[in-house]
């Protein structure tokens, strides 16, 4: 009894110990449980539910991130390709409606030098058939004329 | 004091069970609908289990703070409840016919229960985590500290106890005191100090005993 009695103190002292001291100590304990089951418990799974939910909502949104990131650079050299493509398709038309240009411009450029050679030969034989008819025609004059002269002598 | 082993403080007691009371009813209320938005209470007491495990995890580390945020979170509870309640309600126009209704932490019997439990916590907690290892811990650096540590044992609730119940009663006492001689005005502060002591005590005994248990869990190299 004495041991409990220390610091001198008399009943109703300040530093009584009595039999609060167990009755406290299991008041705690049942608190603990109380408040695990009632506090503890519940707002942890709604806390640690939320945070897992957000994390995992984190997650995936990076994932989703980095897809986009991957097809938007698949885009870009996609369109990289589409673009030299229609370069080489614009140019290899501009190459060939070139070409077709001076075939066409060949041809005409043919036909119509083979249409004026024909002409000068034409020009040129009708020339000398004249000339030839010019010159028959003459020498019948000239004959004529001589035999005139003879004649009237 | 003859029979001492039925003597009880009873208005500590009631003070408690009408505190503690108050206290379960206030949570069971913020947890009746728990929803994934929070909403008022149910906000708050979050805020109070965050601020809890941040505590527990803190001291006592990633591995073990799960088994113990409880215990620890109902020493907080406990003990800011008490506090709070002591310094904010106006006990005294209450008579009883023996004793008087006060904080219960005020009374060495409540914090030589609480210390005596955090003791036992962080044995419990030791033993049960690493087995007979957990006696490494009293030579851990040297065997010379053997004998400091073993009277560690003996200061940790000492201390325990003491401060808490030193501050509260010494705030109790001041106030008392400052009531009964300028009745008007002056007795503010040192009320609000008491809240303030209060409050901290509540959070340093939770700390230490979430200190303690970290110590003893934790995991020499």
């Amino acid at each position: 009894m004495l041991a409990f009695n220390f610091f001198g103190a008399t009943e109703g002292g300040l530093f009584d110990i009595n039999a609060t001291l167990p009755l406290m100590a299991i008041q705690v304990v049942a608190l603990t449980y109380i408040l695990n089951s009632l506090f503890f418990k519940p707002v942890g799974n709604v806390v640690e539910k939320r945070e897992k939910f957000v994390s995992n909502n984190i997650i995936e949104a990076k994932n989703k991130l980095s897809e986009v990131k991957k097809l938007e650079a698949d885009l870009l050299t996609q369109l990289q390709i589409a673009r030299t493509e229609a370069q080489k398709i614009v140019s290899e038309a501009e190459n060939e409606s070139d070409k077709l240009y001076k075939e066409a411009l060949e041809l005409a450029n043919n036909e119509a030098n083979a249409s004026k050679e024909k002409a000068r030969l034409e020009i040129e034989s009708q020339t000398s058939a004249a000339r030839d008819q010019l010159s028959k025609q003459a020498d019948d004059l000239s004959e004529l004329i001589v035999n005139r002269l003879i004649l009237e002598k | 004091m003859a029979n001492w082993k039925y003597q009880t403080t009873w208005a500590g007691i009631l003070t408690s069970w009408i505190l503690l009371g108050a206290l379960l009813v206030f949570i069971s209320l913020g947890t009746k609908k728990m929803e994934n938005d929070p909403k008022g209470l149910q906000n708050l007491l979050e805020f109070l289990w965050d601020y809890i495990r941040d505590l527990a995890r803190t001291q006592i580390g990633e591995k073990v703070y799960r088994d113990w945020m409880p215990f620890i979170g109902t020493l907080f509870l406990f003990v800011f409840v008490s506090n709070w309640g002591g310094a904010l309600i106006p006990w005294g126009l209450i008579k009883l016919p023996s004793g008087e209704l006060g904080a219960p932490t005020a009374d060495i019997n409540t914090t030589i229960a609480l210390a005596l439990l955090v003791s036992l916590s962080y044995f419990y907690a030791g033993l049960s985590n690493k087995g007979w290892r957990y006696f490494e811990y009293y030579v851990h650096p040297t065997p010379i500290m053997l004998p400091f540590k073993i009277l560690e044992d003996f200061t940790k609730p000492l201390s325990l106890s003491f401060r808490l119940f030193g501050n509260i009663l010494a705030d109790e006492l001041v106030v008392g005191v400052l009531v009964f001689l300028v009745p008007l005005i002056l007795p503010i502060p040192v009320m609000f100090l008491g809240l303030f002591t209060s409050a901290i005590q509540a959070l340093i005994f939770a700390t230490l005993a979430a200190y303690y248990i970290g110590e003893a869990v934790e995991e020499h190299h």
